[in-house]
């Protein structure tokens, strides 16, 4: 109690950047949810991807040691192949994974079994990925690529923490500034783009009654396919972001973060985008102090009861409006 | 979605032990034919993926260069090595000691690797009468089941816990040590021991979760404690993630951990960070055993790691117990239980409980990115 006291200021800070990270990933549960009414299981893979494809094109152009303006060009080429793994990988999962149950009119569960398939296959895949390197006999040459595909995988080049300023005692660092103003400006951009863009507003009208939205002639695939592709670009923004808290990757580092991001979005809302950036914000600061009152160990159990109390009292979560009635 | 596999083991074990119950029982008395089997196996049981899979590959490597160099010098009667990937899970382990101790051809068993899975496994082992020798589960308690089975060639924590306080008081001299647990069975019961001896100076104490990635809660309670060093018991993957958010927070204490950390995924993991990490370890450094450390690099390219030269020594328990003839599970325990030769690590000998009958617990450190040994911690 004394530390959540004394340390409350820290504990907040560090846990809005942890959760800047799950609202990120909550975005994109929340927009597919949003269109499709369906939870994409697979969404933590496409976090996962992203994280990878940042990795490895900073270890292919050698960025470790880089300092100063090239660590900072270094860094957002880093978010930006993060961005462009995360939404090729949503793009093909939309393809391969839900199109054509679409097509044939399949019932919701038979698509959630889809997503939890697409989201081992993806994440096995990860996980095995010395397995062709190894046939094709480049799995030495390639070590630092895929030599023990199970263990964490480091980010090359290393931002070294600095304290900014004080605030309330704790020093904010460069590394939590970072986070939480790229996060903010990715959330602001894409709430703005929903609201006010031609494609937002095909979103917003596929949302709200998808048949009649295809009266008025929006295409309805086309903005399925937009908003797997958007979750996905904000999803390889929070592998970025991951790798500069946490700093390693792994082929099952989106399991548990995705789980967080699902309940991030339930908490705010589930479809709706303030409601995810809220309950995100809320989830990750609230494992904080969970951890400073009763133990790390305990960070979960007090985050989930949040969650169901949260519930009992707001059944659609704390927002709660769905992004179809989202006023423009 | 991972949880619906460690749903599913338990299901699937309990499937394997019913039908498994008939099978297991005539092992015991199958043997005493005199003869010589040639199609004998000894058997690896540890993970050899998941997040703690090196420890792993280094212990099934030392137990492969015994075993291709016993059958070097008997090539006639060849030993085969079968290997039982656990992943280190506790859940995953009893499906897998049901497979073995099915297995009538295994004579013994190096591992289970960890100490969860061992506690999970070896009742399993217990009752079929099939051999163990870990090389590397640390637990006090696994030798206090009466198990009579159990064996290790490694001093557990009860005397590595000591001495790694004992590094923390006597050589780091620290004034306000902080433990931290990852709440396994190896990392809770190991810090529980450290705390206990290190007693009131201990400022504060926080438990993680295995695969937890965000630190945040922990980091702000070290910080806030000022201590100048930090008890982890817990494996390398969660470590090399503490170390770093801890170093990132500007922490300047010393990070002390144990055999579970020392292994380079610490080092490859946390990067920087980790430079002059402490690691306890009641193993050897190599340079005590040149011959197997040379052996060992012109097999695998690599320098022996953490308890390559323990599984050694227990493959080659094992492996003496055939050439001896001791082929049924009876005759292997009174063969272990008999045991008194010079291995690579230490005399080889084990006490009534299955402990070695003499240990000695090391302290390494972190130096220029590379794992290197400090001192005996005596």
């Amino acid at each position: 109690m004394n530390l959540l006291i004394h340390h409350f200021w820290e504990l907040t800070i560090t846990g809005l950047t942890i959760g800047a990270i799950y609202a990120l990933v909550a975005l994109g549960y929340t927009l597919v949810y949003g269109v499709l009414r369906l939870i994409n299981f697979a969404h933590s893979e496409v976090f996962m991807y992203g994280s990878f494809a940042a990795v490895w094109v900073l270890m292919a152009l050698n960025a470790a040691g880089a300092t100063g303006l090239g660590l900072v060009g270094f860094l957002l080429l880093g978010g930006i192949a993060a961005m462009a793994a995360s939404a090729l990988v949503a793009f093909i999962l939309e393809l391969v994974a839900y199109r054509p149950l679409r097509k044939r009119n399949s019932p919701p569960l038979i698509a959630l079994i889809s997503a939890i398939g697409a989201s081992f296959v993806l994440s096995e895949a990860m996980g095995l990925r010395d397995k062709p390197f190894a046939w094709l006999g480049l799995d030495a040459k390639l070590a630092d690529y895929v030599g023990r595909p199970r263990e964490n995988t480091p980010l090359p080049a290393l931002l070294h923490s600095q304290k900014l300023f004080n605030f309330f005692g704790y020093n904010v660092t460069n590394v939590d500034v970072i986070i939480l103003v790229s996060a903010i400006i990715m959330m602001v951009v894409l709430d703005q783009f929903v609201r006010r863009s031609r494609l937002g507003r095909g979103i917003r009208a596929v949302a709200m009654d998808a048949e009649s939205a295809a009266l008025m002639g929006v295409n309805h695939n086309r903005v399925i396919r937009l908003t797997f592709v958007i979750g996905g670009i904000m999803a390889g923004g929070a592998a970025m972001l991951y790798l500069l808290k946490i700093g390693v990757t792994r082929y099952n580092a989106g399991f548990i973060l995705g789980i967080k991001a699902f309940t991030a979005a339930v908490l705010g809302g589930i479809g709706n985008l303030r409601g995810a950036l809220l309950g995100g914000f809320v989830l990750g600061v609230a494992e904080n102090y969970g951890s400073a009152l009763v133990g790390s160990q305990w960070k979960d159990v007090v985050a989930f009861v949040l969650l169901i109390v949260i519930l009992l009292f707001r059944p659609t979560g704390l927002l709660g409006e769905s992004l179809g009635k989202a006023r423009a | 979605m991972r949880s619906l596999i460690k749903l599913g083991v338990p299901v699937v074990a309990a499937a394997l032990a019913l039908t498994a119950c008939g099978g297991t029982k005539d092992n015991s008395s199958s043997s005493g034919s005199g003869g010589k089997q040639c199609d004998l196996k000894i058997g690896y049981f540890g993970a050899l993926t998941g997040d703690a899979a090196n420890l792993g590959v280094n212990i099934k490597n030392g137990v492969e260069l015994a075993v291709n160099q016993y059958n070097a010098k008997h090539s006639d009667c060849k030993v085969t090595l079968e290997t039982f990937d656990s992943q280190g899970d506790p859940s995953v382990a009893p499906a897998l000691a049901q497979k073995a101790v099915s297995d009538k051809k295994l004579v013994g068993i190096v591992g289970p690797a960890f100490s969860g899975e061992s506690k999970a496994a070896d009742p399993i082992f217990e009752q079929a009468g099939l051999n163990i020798i870990s090389a590397s589960a640390t637990n006090p308690s696994l030798s206090e089941q009466g198990w009579k089975v159990f064996h290790r060639v490694l001093g557990n924590d009860a005397t590595q816990g000591p001495a790694a306080a004992k590094y923390i008081k006597d050589v780091l001299k620290a004034q306000k040590p902080f433990v931290i647990d990852d709440s396994s069975e190896y990392g809770k019961g190991l810090a529980d021991i450290v705390r206990k001896d290190l007693g009131t100076a201990v400022v504060g104490n926080d438990a993680i979760q295995q695969k937890q990635t965000d630190f945040s809660g922990s980091v702000t309670k070290v910080t806030a404690s000022n201590a100048d060093a930090l008890f982890f018991g817990g494996y390398y993957a969660e470590a090399a993630l503490l170390t770093k958010q801890l170093r990132q927070a500007g922490w300047k204490g010393t990070f002390v951990a144990a055999d579970g950390v020392k292994d380079d995924g610490y080092i490859k993991a946390g990067g920087a960070a980790t430079e002059g990490a402490i690691m306890t370890c009641p193993c050897v450094p190599p340079d005590a055993a040149p011959q197997f450390a040379e052996a060992y690099k012109k097999a695998y390219n690599s320098d022996p790691a953490t308890y390559s030269a323990e599984a050694f020594d227990a493959a080659n328990v094992f492996l003496d117990g055939i050439a001896a003839g001791k082929t049924s599970n009876a005759d292997m325990n009174a063969f272990i239980a008999s045991y008194d030769k010079p291995g690579v690590t230490k005399q080889i000998k084990f006490d009534a409980k299955g402990e070695p009958a003499s240990v000695s617990v090391w302290a390494y450190k972190v130096e220029g990115g590379k794992i290197v040994k400090d001192q005996e911690i005596k």
